[in-house]
């Protein structure tokens, strides 16, 4: 820290280029030792064009670190002080990464949100003295170009970008209920427009770089090269450069204007945009569309919304203000530390802490051509997997098949991949009707009908044509893996892997080890999720495993709140109001009332009467009537094609009629509904942790915010409990426990950690 | 059996849009396939097979090989198919007449390869077409109207035909401007080499080399007789071209690429024994050829990289032994710096070390595919011709042929 507050000195100090020298001299004086040991910027004069490098040498990205700083800094005072240099260039000569942002740990160390506006100040500071440079600087781009890295190349005279998939800009701050807080949100707005700034920063959304050209967020494309003399990556990065040096060399000889003729849309929006109504109703129209879909709940985008504004309303000056003393404000919210902890969870989550499997999968199997299977199978195959999709009936193959063609050909027309790349994965995908060829095979998915016989039956036809070292993952919400590897010869080659719906877009993978699962298994069933691109957690076994056994209780308890009377749209508005992303009602739907009515009855047995609340049999009743939920386009809710607005089902509520219980009023307020749906979810949650299910409170907050859809905002129901209190979440769940019994009994740990507040699951 | 080329012969190369602007493609076929016929005065009915390459077809005209002979005289009852395969279709047709012959199923093949970009065929759009073959079939006339009225206006957008790879998307300029940047081509080294070839084959033309150029008859123009996209200029004037492809900061020019040409050309194959018999002195014997390919977004043109160690190889020759080299003008200079790279050669050919560097001196001294002209089809004889008639003239044993395609891959003749 002591470092950055001398720059954030020495650059004010510097503000004005007389005085650079001097400051480069003082600097060079102080810590001659630290100048000799640059260890993350250098730089070369070619010819006048000075290239600095940047290359943070601890990691495989680089950030705007301290060190970084104050390196650029010192690099930067020399580059003004040197005659012989008039312009310069600034590369990084990482092969995927230009600045992928700030870097985050020096904002969680800090204390006060005095310290953080501290930080974004000196930010803001270093790129002003950028932008006035009076040598132009070229920002050479390759890879990605992110949040303080978008900031540093926006404040640079001309932007040049590589047009490879890897290269991405944006300011994903919000991500992490933050604000982009090194000039962002005064600079974009005069860059790009109001209109794609705002959406930039309240999407914080990665743009390609042809994208970024079209926008303007960029100058030129360069595009990456194949391999010649040397590797690709190593070339594209010299020709990225040498590109980059002639067009700073043309900006000094004018020959490259430096503002492009503007086209007619553009200074029709630009005159449009310069009209205060106008802009007002933008504001007002965007601070709406936040409001509804974060229901208030994540203060980030309003304060983003709220900088810009200032900025263009009131001048440069107080809207630099605001956004550095908003970024700070914004870094102590516990929304903030909530997204950032999730951050660095999902991080943690794309490891492989089991080691390198012995053998790499090359070829997989699925069986069951369903939803699940087809998914798992289009994941799989764009990874050049080999994947062998089997079904045991030509309707249920060509169905898969065609969700597969459908997927695939949609972001074919999205224009993610080309058609030719559809048609190169969509090779690597073999249906068939037998179980041909599966003596090649390395593993084996299945994802047939969840009952124990049929997986029994499934499994013992594998392993009688399978190779000996093959793996048999199999794909259950619910039902014990050990159940299932009884029928095994191999239990150690037996594992579950439970995939979440639609699989191309749900990101969580649950890995099931059983007690008899091998870790070579494991490891290989983590490096296949990780090349499908999943986020996993390794959770131990038992019925309902980790995710399906926290959202059992909590849909136990929407069952009885419905039998309460609330109307299913009334409990949907709660639960969004809490920050669900899908309402509790909807969900059910979603995950098919025939699955949620399997797993109540499935878990009410294996947990007994703390599992209970709404009536099982309701949900049956739904299930007789065809009410199967959004598949069947009829359950909690009418679903009918091409209409977003959906009615509550009447054959649903007779149904209600006939299971009708009596609220207690005590326990019935907007509120308590509330807290009664998230404390059974966040005691079981904390219970499987107690009993070992769990390894960890990271993997815990990862599985349900990104399996089950827990508000982000709260960071997972480990961090809520240690940011909402563990004794006022206990003491809620005496007054429900009053009411209904065991259903709200806290768990020892929950208890444990009540007791003792300085307990907490997170550090 | 020993094969042997007894003559090789190509109508002019003109820029599209000249006078060879109301020629189909069968017209120049005929043209070129008449004038072997003539210049070796071969009977029309010792003739037993006819190959021709193509690349954009004539849709009425599919067979264009067929429709050539047929027109030139030839016996219905002789075969003739047509092959394409990028800019190496007439190697292909070449190669397909050694095989006819190697395998004893002919004696005398012709063998060429045609292109014009004067006239292509521009379709309606896939909607419109739909509409116009449904149309086909409607009987009523509501059915008709009813079709019809779901005609918009951007069905009638016409689809050109692309001169990109279909798998990529990707122009070939485009592809070879990146290429020249992998292999670190300088601008000026492009401009040097496009100087080069326009000046040797002004040079070649002039002092009458280019023997294998026929006199053609242009019904309502007159006599063609010479190539006319030979323009001599200066390093100066080339220096202020603007690049084409990539733009701003690209570095091939109009000059440095070649330009769209019209032209057909054809050579006579036999079995040497045939040649004896029927009284022809072979020119040269075609020993060895190879087919390579590779990565079609990054590796497009560096086809005789790949493929110049491997067919000498084959033929137990080394580079120090071939005399005269001809290779097709399109990005040569990246492949002589892939070919004299050990990184390239390791890393991307799985060999253990680089093929070498090309005799500059001996290679395209009457000028190239820059400086003659590109008919895609026709190209890969022009260059078989021009390297029998300089071992001939220059007094050398062994001529290597080479070109690069779209779908990277080569052709080899020896």
């Amino acid at each position: 820290m002591a470092s950055i507050r001398a720059l954030g000195v020495l650059s004010r100090m510097n503000s004005r280029r007389p005085c650079l020298f001097t400051g480069h001299a003082v600097r060079n004086f102080a810590s001659s030792a630290a100048v000799l040991a640059r260890t993350h910027v250098n730089y070369e004069v070619k010819e006048d064009v000075a290239v600095i490098r940047i290359n943070d040498p601890n990691s495989k990205v680089n950030t705007l670190s301290a060190q970084m700083e104050s390196e650029l800094t010192q690099v930067m005072n020399e580059i003004w002080a040197n005659d012989a240099v008039k312009s310069a260039v600034l590369i990084s000569t990482k092969p995927s990464c230009f600045i992928a942002g700030a870097d985050i740990n020096m904002i969680q160390a800090c204390k006060s949100a005095e310290e953080v506006t501290k930080l974004s100040q000196e930010g803001q500071m270093m790129f002003d003295r950028i932008e006035k440079s009076p040598k132009p600087i070229v920002a050479a781009i390759n890879g990605s170009c992110l949040g303080g890295g978008l900031e540093f190349a926006i404040a640079c005279q001309y932007r040049v970008a590589t047009k490879s998939k890897k290269t991405v800009l944006g300011t994903p701050e919000v991500m992490l209920g933050l604000l982009p807080g090194a000039g962002g949100t005064q600079r974009l707005p005069k860059l790009v427009g109001l209109p794609s700034a705002l959406d930039m920063m309240l999407t914080g959304r990665n743009i390609r770089a042809d994208k970024a050209k079209k926008m303007g967020l960029v100058h030129q494309l360069v595009d990456p090269l194949g391999p010649g003399l040397k590797s690709p990556e190593e070339r594209t990065i010299e020709y990225l450069e040498e590109v980059a040096i002639g067009f700073a060399k043309g900006i000094l000889s004018k020959k490259i204007p430096l503002t492009k003729e503007k086209s007619l849309m553009q200074k029709v929006q630009d005159y449009v945009m310069g009209i205060e109504f106008v802009r007002k109703q933008i504001y007002n129209t965007v601070n709406k569309r936040v409001m509804k879909q974060t229901k208030g709940l994540y203060p980030a985008p309003l304060k983003i919304i709220e900088s810009v504004q200032t900025g263009i309303e009131q001048g440069p000056e107080a809207g630099y203000l605001f956004e550095s003393q908003n970024f700070g404000k914004l870094a102590m919210t516990s929304e903030s530390n909530a997204l950032i902890g999730l951050y660095h969870g999902q991080v943690a989550c794309k490891k492989n802490h089991f080691g390198t499997p012995q053998k790499e999968v090359k070829t997989l199997a699925i069986l069951g051509a369903g939803l699940m299977g087809a998914g798992i199978a289009q994941v799989t195959i764009d990874k050049g997997i080999r994947t062998v999709l089997k079904d045991t009936t030509e309707e249920g193959l060509n169905r898969g098949q065609q969700q597969i063609y459908k997927g695939l050909d949609d972001k074919t027309k999205k224009k993610s991949i080309t058609s030719f790349e559809r048609d190169n994965t969509l090779s690597n995908l073999i249906a068939q009707l037998d179980y041909q060829n599966f003596d090649k095979v390395d593993m084996v998915i299945e994802a047939v009908f969840e009952d124990l016989h049929i997986k029994h039956q499934v499994l013992k036809e594998v392993e009688a044509v399978v190779a000996p070292d093959c793996i048999f993952a199999t794909n259950t919400s619910a039902l014990p893996i050990k159940d299932i590897a009884a029928a095994s010869k191999r239990p150690d080659k037996v594992i579950g892997m439970h995939y979440f719906s639609p699989v191309d877009k749900m990101q969580l993978l649950e890995i099931i080890t059983t007690d008899k699962t091998s870790k070579d298994t494991t490891a290989s069933a983590v490096a296949v999720g990780l090349k499908q691109g999943k986020v996993i957690i390794v959770v131990g076994d038992g019925p309902g495993f980790y995710t399906t056994r926290c959202l059992a209780p909590m849909l136990a308890e929407a069952v009885r709140v419905l039998q309460e009377g609330v109307d299913p749209k009334k409990l949907d508005s709660l639960t969004t109001g809490f920050g669900f992303p899908v309402g509790t009602a909807t969900l059910a739907d979603e995950v098919g009332i025939d699955v949620a009515a399997h797993v109540a009855e499935d878990l009410g047995k294996a947990f007994g009467t703390r599992f209970g609340g709404g009536n099982v049999e309701m949900l049956k009743a739904m299930v007789e009537k065809g009410f199967k939920g959004r598949k069947s386009g009829v359950g909690c809710y009418l679903y009918k094609e091409g209409t977003k607005n959906k009615e509550v089902n009447p054959g649903f509520q007779e149904i209600l009629g006939s299971f009708k219980m009596t609220p207690s009023a005590a326990v019935s307020s907007d509120a308590d509904v509330q807290y009664r749906l998230v404390s059974r979810f966040v005691n079981e949650a904390v219970l499987c942790l107690q009993e070992g299910i769990l390894s960890s409170p990271v993997e815990g907050d990862v599985g349900a915010v990104f399996g089950l859809g827990f508000p982000p905002c709260l960071g997972g129901p480990f961090r809520f409990v240690d940011t909402f209190g563990a004794d006022k979440l206990v003491q809620k769940m005496k007054r429900y426990e009053e009411v209904y019994g065991n259903h709200f009994t806290p768990c020892q740990l929950l208890l444990d950690h009540a007791k003792d507040s300085s307990k907490k699951f997170h550090k | 059996i020993n094969i042997v080329l007894v003559e090789g012969v190509r109508t002019p190369f003109l820029l599209s849009g000249t006078i060879y602007n109301d020629f189909m493609a069968h017209d120049l076929a005929r043209a070129a396939l008449l004038g072997l016929l003539n210049k070796t005065s071969l009977p029309k009915d010792a003739v037993d097979y006819i190959v021709y390459g193509t690349v954009i077809q004539e849709v009425k005209t599919s067979n264009v090989a067929r429709e050539a002979a047929l027109g030139a005289g030839i016996s219905e009852k002789i075969p003739a198919h047509t092959v394409t395969m990028a800019c190496i279709s007439a190697n292909q047709a070449i190669t397909t007449a050694v095989g006819l012959i190697a395998a004893g199923q002919c004696d005398v093949v012709v063998a060429g390869g045609v292109e014009t970009m004067s006239d292509m065929p521009i379709r309606h759009s896939r909607k419109m077409r739909k509409t116009m073959l449904t149309l086909n079939k409607a009987k009523t006339l509501s059915q008709r109207l009813t079709l019809l009225s779901k005609i918009r206006l951007g069905y009638l957008t016409p689809e050109l035909p692309a001169l990109t790879e279909f798998s990529t998307n990707e122009t070939m300029g485009h592809s070879a401007d990146r290429l020249t940047a992998a292999f670190g081509v300088s601008r000026r080294e492009q401009d040097e080499f496009a100087f080069r070839s326009h000046s040797l084959a002004k040079k070649a033309q002039d002092a009458g080399l280019l023997s294998d150029v026929l006199s053609v008859n242009v019904p309502g123009k007159g006599i063609v007789s010479k190539d006319n996209g030979i323009r001599p200029s200066s390093m100066e004037q080339l220096e202020k071209l603007k690049p084409v492809f990539i733009k701003p900061h690209g570095t091939i020019t109009p000059a440095s690429s070649s330009f769209l040409t019209d032209g057909a050309s054809a050579v006579l194959l036999m079995s040497e024994e045939k040649a004896l018999a029927m009284g022809y002195k072979p020119k040269a014997y075609l020993r060895d050829f190879v087919f390579v390919s590779q990565d079609p977004k990054d590796q497009l043109l560096l086809g005789p990289s790949y493929a110049t160690p491997e067919v000498l190889e084959k033929s137990g020759i080394t580079l120090d032994d071939i005399d005269v080299f001809e290779f097709h003008e399109g990005q040569i200079l990246a492949n002589l710096k892939a070919m004299d790279s050990d990184w390239f050669a390791q890393t991307c050919m799985g060999r253990k070390s680089k093929v070498g560097v090309l005799p500059i001196e001996k290679l395209n001294l009457w000028g190239g595919s820059l400086s003659l002209g590109h008919p895609f089809g026709a190209t890969g004889a022009r260059l078989v011709t021009a390297a029998v008639n300089r071992l001939k003239k220059e007094g050398g044993q062994y001529a290597l042929v080479a070109a690069c395609a779209a779908g990277g891959q080569v052709v080899f003749d020896l």
